[in-house]
């Protein structure tokens, strides 16, 4: 059973595992969409970037989940060499400053920390809804996350309606015409493939939800 | 003498970026700092934010460095910095890569300040070839 303060710095720490392990289960079939619509390093980059967050974790010692955040943020710029490494850089970076150094944070700070990943790569991509980009999986998933938190439902339960509509949201790209990153350069020919940020970014947010449920 | 305005070149390519540079710093002369940063972070083809970081300490003399990216992440990895960590006298401008450079480097030699190179950078834009 979750509590209300249950998220920790080892939440983040398993988060990130999560994310290593399953970009590299998955490395193939992202390769495999991006090589359709971009340049098809997508599954290889976040592979090589949440690594490099792995092993950066490891490192540390005691910091609080807010820091470990902004330390997996700052890695992945360094480390992921595509758009990734910006875009969820500084996604990490902004969800780990809400918390601050508090040790602790619960299911609404955890809405917090992805409201602000998501203001953050909306701000740096400049990228809306419906572009064909990662904003397509990750917006659905914080609306859905703060709608069901707020209704008082079990974390777990959020989380998992919030993989659902990332997911959903990822699917949802297939007919869309990309507007933004290098499938847009494709024009009309980058409709009938799905985006590979949209996919893992739900990707990523199945690990959240692991993680979160690893901790209880 | 005038401290001159820096400028980086940000591309995914090393080959692409050293090669620009070569042509903008043999059109300006051997005053402007002409900087590279190409290349991801395992030196293969992308971008690296470190690589960035090193290239505009290096141009900046003191009077801005002025930064053009070719495409996609070298532009939002440049957005990146500019955010979280470089001060005022650093700018990003929307120009034609080559064209762009070529310009901005140039606009530098003469000793513009540095909202006139950015700005003889983005007007590289409306240049004709013919």
């Amino acid at each position: 059973m979750i509590t209300e303060r249950d998220l920790d710095a080892a939440t983040v720490s398993n988060w990130m595992r999560e994310i290593e392990s399953v970009i590299r289960a998955e490395r193939d079939h992202l390769v495999q969409l991006d090589a359709a619509i971009g340049d098809g390093d997508h599954g290889t980059n976040m592979l090589r970037g949440f690594e490099a967050v792995v092993q950066a974790l490891g490192a540390d010692s005691g910091s609080p989940p807010g820091r470990l955040l902004v330390l997996a943020g700052r890695t992945l710029v360094s480390s992921v060499g595509g758009a990734s490494g910006p875009l969820w850089g500084s996604a990490l970076r902004s969800g780990g400053r809400v918390l601050g150094d508090q040790a602790t944070f619960e299911g609404q700070e955890l809405v917090e920390v992805l409201a602000a990943a998501l203001a953050s790569v909306k701000d740096l991509g400049a990228a809306s809804p419906g572009d064909k980009t990662m904003v397509d999986a990750l917006e659905p998933a914080v609306d859905t996350l703060r709608e069901r938190v707020a209704a008082g439902a079990p974390l777990a339960d959020a989380l998992d309606e919030a993989c659902a509509a990332a997911e959903a949201g990822g699917r949802a790209t297939i007919p869309m015409q990309a507007r933004k990153g290098r499938a847009s350069y494709l024009g009309e020919r980058s409709i009938g493939h799905q985006d590979p940020g949209a996919t893992s970014t739900g990707l990523i947010l199945r690990a959240l939800q692991r993680a979160v449920a690893t901790g209880s | 003498m005038t401290k001159l305005v820096g400028i980086v070149l940000v591309s995914h390519s090393s080959e692409l970026a050293r090669g620009l540079a070569e042509v903008a710093a043999q059109v300006a002369g051997p005053e402007v700092r002409v900087e590279p940063a190409g290349g991801g972070p395992d030196g293969s083809l992308g971008t690296s934010g470190d690589v960035v970081r090193e290239a505009i300490a290096r141009a900046d003399a003191g009077a801005g460095v002025v930064v053009l990216a070719d495409l996609g992440s070298a532009v939002l990895t440049v957005r990146h910095l500019l955010k979280t960590e470089l001060n005022g006298q650093v700018r990003l401008v929307d120009a034609p890569f080559v064209e762009g450079a070529v310009s901005a480097a140039v606009t530098s030699a003469a000793g513009a300040a540095l909202d006139d190179v950015a700005r003889a950078a983005e007007e590289a834009r409306g240049a004709r070839k013919l």
